[in-house]
């Protein structure tokens, strides 16, 4: 078991590095000098001058790349081409809004979408299943601002039950910080709840007609007892497999979620950072990402021995 | 009628996609007028007889702007699913063939899909102009691990097959092997993907435009349309409403078309998904 886990989590080191390869080589991709790019329009070749010599660009590839990727284990993302502040400072301004949103999203789909797809599955052919594969295709269809502005045309400007943008931060009381993210969560949720209602409508029906089930059944267990007990736990392993790989599509619906609905989050930071170019923020906010999403499928890896002991490898 | 009854979602699905291609080929002959036209004096023109869907800040027509912006948003789709295609089923078949080059493509393959694809399409997009042409490229590149993954692991389980087996024993030299027996067993699940990666693509697209790191401005499309009526979605939302609903509407039938064909094409796979 305790090897399961150490490998699992050697496995993951060369994926890491690799993601970590692309976003330092993504300054000397772009065209044109590294040193002009970071040293920005008004920079006079002297500027120039001396932020070539701090690059080292005169070092080998490998030596600059270890050196920056030690930097950024120590914490050190760099300095922002456009504030001049530190990126690991700009991000943990902002990352309060962006884990909220985030979070209140991730129990809002699985608390919705895992009954609806479990509803869908036993009650096969019916029009209750139809109705939420519908919804499924819907909602995986529709592009999340789209959603965003449609919930917010609805619920905040003609009905105006909920504010229309902003973030309240929790600390300053639960009320106004639920009625801030709720919309943007269920925008941003609506893809992510779609995939998870289906996966495990189909892997419900992959189980429910398994022996066992027959048997519980036989032996006189009640059927909410047979659905989540027996049914859902061997269901369990594709759904959250999907659980993990969807939260790439999080991540990304993030970035739009937060535009539309003003969140002051990491989101916005980044399209911020587009906008300007700004190489050091985009290389950092990228790789902080990626190392979410990689840790989430760890765990989601991890997560399989608690459902399926048999899983080993 | 029978197809129809048999397969509805293929038949809705591919009908809607007809008839955006068709309104895309013929925006000029459906009443529309050059959607780069300013006309500042009737700018936030609410929908009416005249402005179908009204105009937006800068005087030009929304009702053209959207149907030519659907040109846009259905090249980026469909070349991204056939460049993705094209690139992923390639990289998929040597690696699949080649046990060396396999364990590096397939690291490196993990190393691209660990990163979030729109933020992987923003940091490409990131490197270079805003064009079309760059759009497709980024997307693309973003797409195909997943069918890189896909064929390789067609080509690895057909490798073991006793027929594959004889064809190699008997000398057959690589390429027929992949032509003859591998290529036609990896179209049917290719062509499902491809419509998948259309509607994913679509919406990559329309997202990066939405926040400005898609195609240039200049260029309508729906993303682009979105973005621009923004500012102004709370008092004139039909800015943003009319392109939201074409964009909705394109990628529903594409997915519909996807999920159709692959009911159709493998039972196996419907069960699954």
């Amino acid at each position: 078991m305790l090897a399961y886990v150490a490998r699992r989590i050697l496995a993951t080191i060369p994926v890491v590095l690799l993601v970590a390869l692309f976003v330092f080589s993504l300054l000397y991709l772009a065209p044109g000098d590294p040193a002009a790019i970071i040293a920005g329009d008004q920079a006079t070749p002297a500027d120039v001058e001396r932020i070539r010599a701090s690059l080292g660009l005169d070092r080998p590839f490998a030596v600059r790349f270890f050196d920056w990727f030690w930097h950024v284990l120590n914490g050190d993302l760099g300095v922002s081409i456009f504030t001049n502040l530190p990126v690991s400072h700009m991000i943990a301004q902002r990352i309060e809004p962006t884990v909220s949103l985030m979070c209140l999203t991730l129990i809002l789909s699985l608390t919705c979408a895992i009954p609806m797809g479990v509803i869908a599955a036993w009650k096969h052919g019916t029009w209750i299943d139809r109705l939420v594969m519908m919804t499924a295709v819907f909602g995986y269809s529709t592009p999340v601002f789209v959603v965003g502005y449609l919930l917010a045309y609805v619920f905040a400007l003609y009905l105006d039950w909920l504010p229309v943008q902003g973030f309240t931060s929790i600390a300053d009381g639960l009320i106004p910080f639920l009625r801030n993210l709720i919309l943007p969560a269920t925008a941003l949720g609506l893809v992510y709840m779609a995939l998870i209602a289906r996966i495990t409508r189909a892997t419900m029906l992959d189980v429910l007609s398994q022996d066992y089930v027959r048997t519980a059944k036989a032996k006189g267990v009640g059927q909410r007892g047979i659905l989540f007990i027996h049914a859902l736990k061997n269901a369990a392993v594709p759904i959250v497999t999907i659980v993990g790989i969807g939260f790439a599509a999080l991540i990304g619906g993030a970035v739009v979620t937060e535009s539309v609905f003003a969140i002051p989050g990491l989101g916005r930071l980044t399209v911020d950072a587009i906008l300007r170019r700004d190489y050091p923020v985009i290389q950092g906010v990228v790789l902080m990402f990626s190392f979410v999403y990689v840790l989430v499928n760890l765990g989601v890896d991890l997560l399989y021995t608690v459902f399926d002991p048999r899983i080993r490898y | 009628m029978g197809f129809v009854n048999r397969h509805p979602t293929i038949v809705i699905g591919g009908a809607l996609v007809l008839a955006m291609v068709l309104i895309a080929i013929f925006a000029p002959y459906l009443w529309t007028q050059d959607p780069t036209a300013l006309a500042p004096a009737k700018r936030t023109r609410p929908p009416s007889e005249l402005y179908w869907f009204g105009t937006d800040m800068l005087g030009r027509d929304v009702y053209s702007r959207v149907l030519y912006g659907s040109r846009v948003s259905l090249t980026v789709g469909f070349s991204v699913a056939i460049c993705a295609g094209a690139i992923g089923t390639a990289i998929g078949l040597i690696s699949g063939f080649t046990r060396g080059i396999d364990a590096i493509v397939m690291r490196a393959m993990d190393g691209l899909m660990s990163i979030p694809q729109i933020l992987l399409a923003i940091a490409l997009m990131a490197l270079t102009r805003a064009s079309v042409q760059n759009v497709i490229i980024a997307i693309s590149i973003t797409e195909s691990p997943r069918v890189c993954r896909l064929v390789r692991g067609v080509v690895l389980s057909l490798r073991e097959q006793p027929y594959v087996e004889a064809a190699i024993a008997s000398g057959t030299r690589v390429p027929v092997i992949i032509w003859k027996h591998i290529l036609p067993n990896t179209l049917a699940p290719l062509m499902v993907q491809a419509t998948f990666i259309c509607a994913s693509a679509m919406i990559t697209e329309a997202t990066l435009s939405f926040i400005g790191a898609g195609t240039p401005p200049i260029i309508p499309s729906w993303g682009n349309i979105m973005a621009e009526g923004r500012a102004l979605w709370q008092v004139k939302p039909y800015i943003v409403f009319f392109p939201a609903i074409f964009l909705s509407i394109t990628v529903l039938a594409v997915n519909l078309l996807g999920d159709g064909l692959r009911d159709a094409l493998d039972p196996r796979l419907a069960k699954r998904l």
